[in-house]
């Protein structure tokens, strides 16, 4: 009954022209899993609907020498069944697994997943410890930006009038580099993360870390970058006293609120059994590769 | 007449469900899937407010948006005076039923219909409930069972004087209703106990979760007979409430029964079938609504929930000596709780010389409960069976052992009143002990626990009639709504009946002016009560079809005998004839007297009562609180399963909602009163990965006053489940859980506080 | 508002609709075609009572808009069954007795019948992960379970033959 327009531009071009176009909301159309829910219960009225699924490049997943390029609107599914990324970055490949259902799955984006800027938004924290960036294009043209400028707030974004999120560029793997992703959630599959967290390391000699990027996801207005956490990690192998340290300071870095979906003491215990699990697990696949 | 004991063909087979191939392939029709020429869609407009009074609604605006047909409030139902009406395993009262469907001068929960419109489309409709203005003036409200008793609570019915208390009370309350039972003499009772175990255990409301949202499409024609499709346990119900509500006479109406995408209780009232007819009888439109899953959650019955005082009594062997029971539970907006049920399930399976147990049914600003699944019992049993837990800790027992040292038997007197006869509940006990899950290993972190449960399960009105066909196929018609698979066990009581092959016995589900009246389904009642019925009007057949094979023979009907299917003679003295099968007396049938068919109108008595023990493994993670379901086996005591694979079903389903209750099921609400989880998102009903396969194990005790032995088994496995797991949960982690649901932050911040 | 004109295939027929850009997959499925097999549950993607394959993948119809499905091809629960044949998912259905009431049975089928395209050999956990995105309320999950893993049985000596 809103004066709602549907579009599905074939060009990077036309969607951008059409994001810019008019005073009204527009809103970028990627698997929809959070949008169609948002207008049925009317917390998003947008004049237009741009959907970017027919914009080429929007969806398949390329490889560089260097890095894996992600078109924003592949679906979770595609990103699942492709081999050498699940390889390279078995966090992130698990992070994206773990939004919704297999149905979700059918439809789901990294893009999506981020634009929508839920502090519980799995596939964030894993990106983000990745050192992901994102291509990010507009009126004024195009820019790459570390996947963390995105996500200013709940539901907010960095993003300006008329610019959409083209693709994900996450670097390869260094030697001896991996990552995982954990989150909690009260049953085993269908639920918003109580809280995640995702571990990147390097190992160095010995399997000594050195270099740590620590993530944790649903403790506050976005999603965090610890580095008291990883500076816990760095320089030390991971034994008990290097996992109380991580565990405190991921702790200490959740500021998370009381909700339906967990309480703030609840978030940050578990913020810290998380990130000494996720740790536990990036130093057993760094130390194997 | 008794098939007990006899060796049967077609009862205990697990031939395929008639309704199956339509089920599978998407053709089956349930409430939204129907269409009518010229249908217009309905819609309700819900308060969002806990507790308001509804100062004006001006409809005005909606009315003039195109495409809109009409709107209708309270001022378009008749204001009816209380009338208390028996609504399946309650009691409720029409005034107040008319009242939930539609708000009339207060709101009382949020969620709670105060307008609805009609248009021609979904999307006008929606549109049209944003113009409809309604001026509240909000008033204080009250969700919580124990605030909403005391004296200073908010009211929401200045008209309600607590029941059951003497002298009668001069002020109004929230409390509706005292209940107490008592046996022996309760102080005795604990003086002579060695052990005495006192605790408090409380609940949240759950919702029965059917996936499938309450919808109807009804229509008003201008000689004012009225007609409604809709999903519900009861199309009578649907025919009789309607009828009251708007002022109809029930020949008017003439209700069928879609398929019905499960209801377990929370479809045995109405909520969208009179706004539908309102809405219709005001555009001259057949209307159509359906709900969202918000509105199901926001404006349905949820369970109850509720608080639970519990005191045991033991000497040090473990024997019983006295109990003492208060249970508190929610009745929503209007009165009429479970606690009935709840006060008489709470000890009877025990044997307790001494007991005392009183319940209280008190409104607050919720939706109004409806039944689910053994309405009240989960509660009561939830605090009596982790209390005997505790009591078996205490006095160093097998949990096993202490309540088959108590469990009632054949002869006991009940609490409540009625002394046992042909109960199993020490079957089940010695079925779970001989059990190999009983004894098997537990790893580290991993624990055991049992529970047992009790309901009564109910017989009463229900009309069968058994058609013969001119081929010698057959039909039977009944006035059940078929939630689960009750039909393909009408077909195979009649069936065996006939001796004909469950292939050639199509069962139907008929609508309320083609079969005689028919209660609900509901109270674990379709397979035994119409069943009963349908055994009945197939018997009358078979004692037809010998008359007509005697009219062939030319001998009395005397002398002939059923057999298989066939007609013989009785013995040598009868005569030499070949067997008549019945497809040969019903070609013939039009020569000998006319068609076949017969039809059976009973009030059934003597449901017997379904007693269940179960065992449940889970394992705790110390670190974040979460419990996984390792293994689960149910037993019960089913007198005899007709299509055993749907009896296992219930059990398995029940458990299941059991364990979700356990878990992480619960209604959260803001300060405001507002439901914050109106959604299958944060309403967390258990997903197929969260469980094991749930051993069902069937235990047949034969109930005699059934022709094959039911008893009714639907109800009784939602009992066990949220003792058996907290239980477990002791057992592997230590700590006991008092609250439900046992979501992952209450188990952690118990370990902690364990751990001091 | 003017309507939005899409060509796309359901159920291996050509197929041509009108509808609101706000109408979801679901809503045109069941309003316009008169294809009610897929069901609503929730309109959320919580409850999966409305999955269809869309391209290979299921994806829950409510949480897709009608004019998306432009040049896609659809396979809803009507499509599953060829002819009066029913899929061995079906046929297991219902010989294991894994539906109660039925309403979430459609869902269950074509994401049954999606998992076995993919991986004709699942665990038990493959498959209760598969299928944690359909809820059902009566069954416990058990015949469910047991029904999906004994089709896959029957298409794996199907597809030896």
């Amino acid at each position: 009954m809103s004066g709602l327009s549907f579009i599905a531009p074939k060009t990077v071009e036309e969607a951008v022209r059409a994001l810019a176009a008019g005073d009204g909301l527009t809103k970028c159309l990627a698997g929809g899993t959070d949008l169609l829910v948002q207008l049925r219960s009317g917390r998003a009225r947008p004049e237009v609907i741009v959907d970017m699924k027919r914009i080429p490049g929007l969806i398949g997943i390329s490889e560089r020498e260097d890095r894996f390029i992600i078109g924003a609107a592949t679906p979770g599914a595609m990103i699942s069944e492709c081999g050498p990324l699940c390889r390279a970055w078995p966090g992130i490949t698990e992070a994206v697994d773990l939004i919704g259902s297999q149905q979700i799955q059918g439809r789901a984006s990294l893009g999506g997943n981020l634009c929508n800027a839920s502090p519980a938004a799995d596939s964030v924290p894993a990106v983000i410890a990745a050192r992901a960036t994102c291509v990010v294009v507009g009126p004024e043209g195009r820019r790459e930006v570390p996947v963390e400028a995105i996500v200013t707030g709940p539901g907010q974004t960095s993003l300006r009038k008329g610019e959409l999120i083209l693709e994900f560029h996450v670097p390869k793997p260094r030697p001896h580099q991996a990552d995982a992703y954990l989150r909690f959630i009260p049953r085993t599959e269908m639920d918003i993360a109580v809280v995640g967290c995702a571990v990147n390391v390097t190992l160095g000699d010995k399997g000594v870390c050195r270099d740590a990027r620590v993530v944790l996801g649903a403790v506050a207005p976005t999603a965090v970058i610890v580095t008291e956490a990883a500076e816990a990690l760095v320089g030390h192998w991971l034994d008990e006293e290097t996992l109380g340290r991580l565990d405190a300071a991921a702790r200490r870095a959740s500021k998370p609120i009381t909700d339906k979906r967990g309480t703030i003491e609840y978030r940050i215990k578990v913020a810290g059994v998380l990130a000494r699990r996720a740790a536990a697990i990036a130093f057993k696949r760094a130390g194997e590769c | 007449m008794t098939f007990i004991g006899k060796d049967l063909k077609v009862v205990g087979t697990r031939p395929i469900r008639p309704d199956g191939v339509d089920k599978v392939t998407g053709r089956a029709n349930f409430g939204a899937d129907m269409t009518v020429p010229g249908m217009i869609w309905g819609k309700i407009k819900r308060s969002p407010h806990a507790h308001a009074r509804i100062l004006r609604i001006d409809a005005e605006k909606a009315l003039r948006l195109p495409g809109v047909k009409a709107v209708v409030t309270a001022a378009d139902f008749p204001n009816i005076a209380a009338e208390e009406a028996f609504a399946g395993e309650a009691i409720m009262d029409f005034r107040d039923l008319s009242r939930n469907c539609m708000a009339r001068d207060k709101a009382l929960y949020d969620g709670h219909a105060v307008a609805a419109v009609a248009a021609s489309t979904p999307a006008i409709a929606e549109a049209a409930l944003e113009l409809i203005d309604v001026e509240y003036e909000v008033l204080p409200f009250v969700i919580d069972v124990e605030k909403a008793m005391a004296a200073d609570a908010p009211l929401l019915h200045g008209e309600l004087f607590t029941q059951g208390i003497e002298p009668k009370p001069t002020a109004p309350s929230n409390i509706a209703k005292r209940i107490n039972f008592t046996k022996g003499d309760i102080e005795k009772g604990f003086r002579e106990a060695d052990v005495v175990i006192e605790r408090r255990y409380t609940t949240r409301p759950v919702h029965q979760g059917y996936i499938e949202p309450h919808a109807c499409v009804a229509t008003v024609a201008a000689d004012g007979q009225c007609s409604i499709w809709s999903s519900s346990q009861g199309h009578f119900m649907v025919r009789q409430y309607c009828a009251h509500l708007l002022g109809i006479d029930i020949a008017n109406i003439r209700a069928a029964a879609a398929e019905i995408g499960g209801g377990f209780g929370g479809k045995t009232l109405i909520y969208v079938e009179p706004v539908a007819l309102a809405l219709a009888k005001k555009s001259g439109h057949s209307v159509k609504i359906v709900m969202t899953r918000e509105e199901v959650f926001r404006g349905t019955g949820p369970a109850a929930g509720s608080v639970i005082e519990v005191k045991l009594g033991a000497k040090k062997d473990g024997r019983l000596t006295a109990a003492e029971v208060t249970l508190k539970y929610q009745a929503g907006a209007f009165p009429g709780s479970p606690v009935g049920p709840g006060c008489m399930c709470a000890l009877a399976m025990y044997d307790v010389p001494n007991a005392n147990v009183t319940g209280y049914d008190v409104v607050c600003n919720r939706p109004k409960v409806a039944a689910y699944r053994a309405p009240g019992a989960p509660n009561a049993s939830w605090g009596v069976e982790s209390c005997l837990d505790e009591l078996a800790l205490a006095l160093g027992l097998d949990p096993l052992s202490l309540r088959e040292k108590n469990a009632a038997k054949d002869g006991v007197k009940a609490v409540h009143g009625p002394t046992w006869q042909n109960i199993g509940y020490a079957e089940t006990l010695a079925a779970a002990k001989a059990h190999p899950h009983w004894r098997a290993p537990l790893g580290a972190g991993q624990g055991r626990g049992i529970a047992s449960g009790f309901w009564f399960n109910i017989g009463g009105e229900s009309t069968a009639s058994v058609h013969v066909n001119e081929d010698g196929t057959v039909v039977v018609a009944t006035g059940s709504p078929d939630i689960g698979g009750s039909r393909v066990s009408m077909a195979m009581m009649v069936a065996e009946v006939l001796g004909v092959a469950v292939e050639r016995v199509r069962p139907i589900v008929a609508d309320t002016s083609s079969i005689g009246y028919t209660f609900l389904t509901g109270g674990s009642r379709v397979t035994f009560a119409t069943g009963m019925a349908a055994t009945e009007a197939a018997s009358r057949v078979v004692d037809e079809l010998k008359k007509r094979a005697a009219v062939i023979w030319e001998i009395s009907p005397e002398a002939v005998e059923w057999r298989d299917g066939m007609a013989y003679p009785a013995g040598q003295n009868a005569g030499a004839f070949e067997p008549l099968p019945l497809a040969e007396i019903a070609f013939r049938s039009a020569r000998t007297g006319g068609p076949i068919s017969a039809e059976a109108a009973i009030n059934a008595q003597g449901p017997g009562a379904g007693f269940g023990t179960h065992i449940c493994d889970v394992e705790v993670d110390k670190e974040t609180g979460a419990v996984k379901i390792l293994r689960y086996t149910a037993i019960q005591d089913v007198g005899r399963a007709i299509h055993p694979a749907y009896v296992e079903g219930q059990l398995q389903g029940g458990v299941t909602q059991g364990v979700g209750w356990a878990l992480n099921e619960e209604y959260i609400y803001d300060k405001d009163g507002r439901l914050e989880n109106p959604g299958f998102l944060d309403y967390r009903i258990p997903v197929a990965s969260d469980l094991p396969m749930i051993d069902a194990v069937l235990v047949e005790v034969p109930n005699p006053r059934h022709p094959f032995g039911v008893r009714g088994v639907g109800e009784v496995p939602i009992i066990p489940p949220t003792a058996a797991v907290a239980n477990a949960i002791y057992r592997a982690a230590g700590v006991r859980l008092r609250d439900l649901p046992m979501s992952p932050p209450k188990v952690l911040a118990a370990i902690d506080e364990e751990k001091g | 508002m003017s309507k939005i004109h899409v060509s796309t295939v359901i159920n291996d027929d050509p197929v041509e609709y009108l509808c609101e850009p706000q109408q979801s997959l679901l809503d045109v499925l069941r309003d316009e075609l008169n294809l009610t097999g897929s069901k609503e549950g929730c309109g959320s993607g919580d409850c999966g009572a409305c999955t269809v394959i869309v391209d290979g993948r299921i994806v829950c119809s409510c949480l897709m808009l009608g004019a998306e499905a432009e040049g896609r091809k659809i396979t809803t629960v009507e499509g599953i069954a060829t002819g009066d044949k029913l899929h061995p998912v079906q046929q297991k259905f219902l010989e294991h007795a894994a539906l109660q009431c039925g309403f979430c049975t459609p869902g269950f089928i074509v994401a049954a019948k999606a998992l076995l395209d993919e991986n004709p050999n699942p665990s038990e956990e493959e498959a209760r992960y598969w299928l944690a995105g359909n809820l059902c309320r009566c069954t416990g999950y058990d015949k469910i379970v047991r029904a999906v893993l004994d089709a896959a049985e029957v298409m794996r000596a199907e597809a030896a033959e």
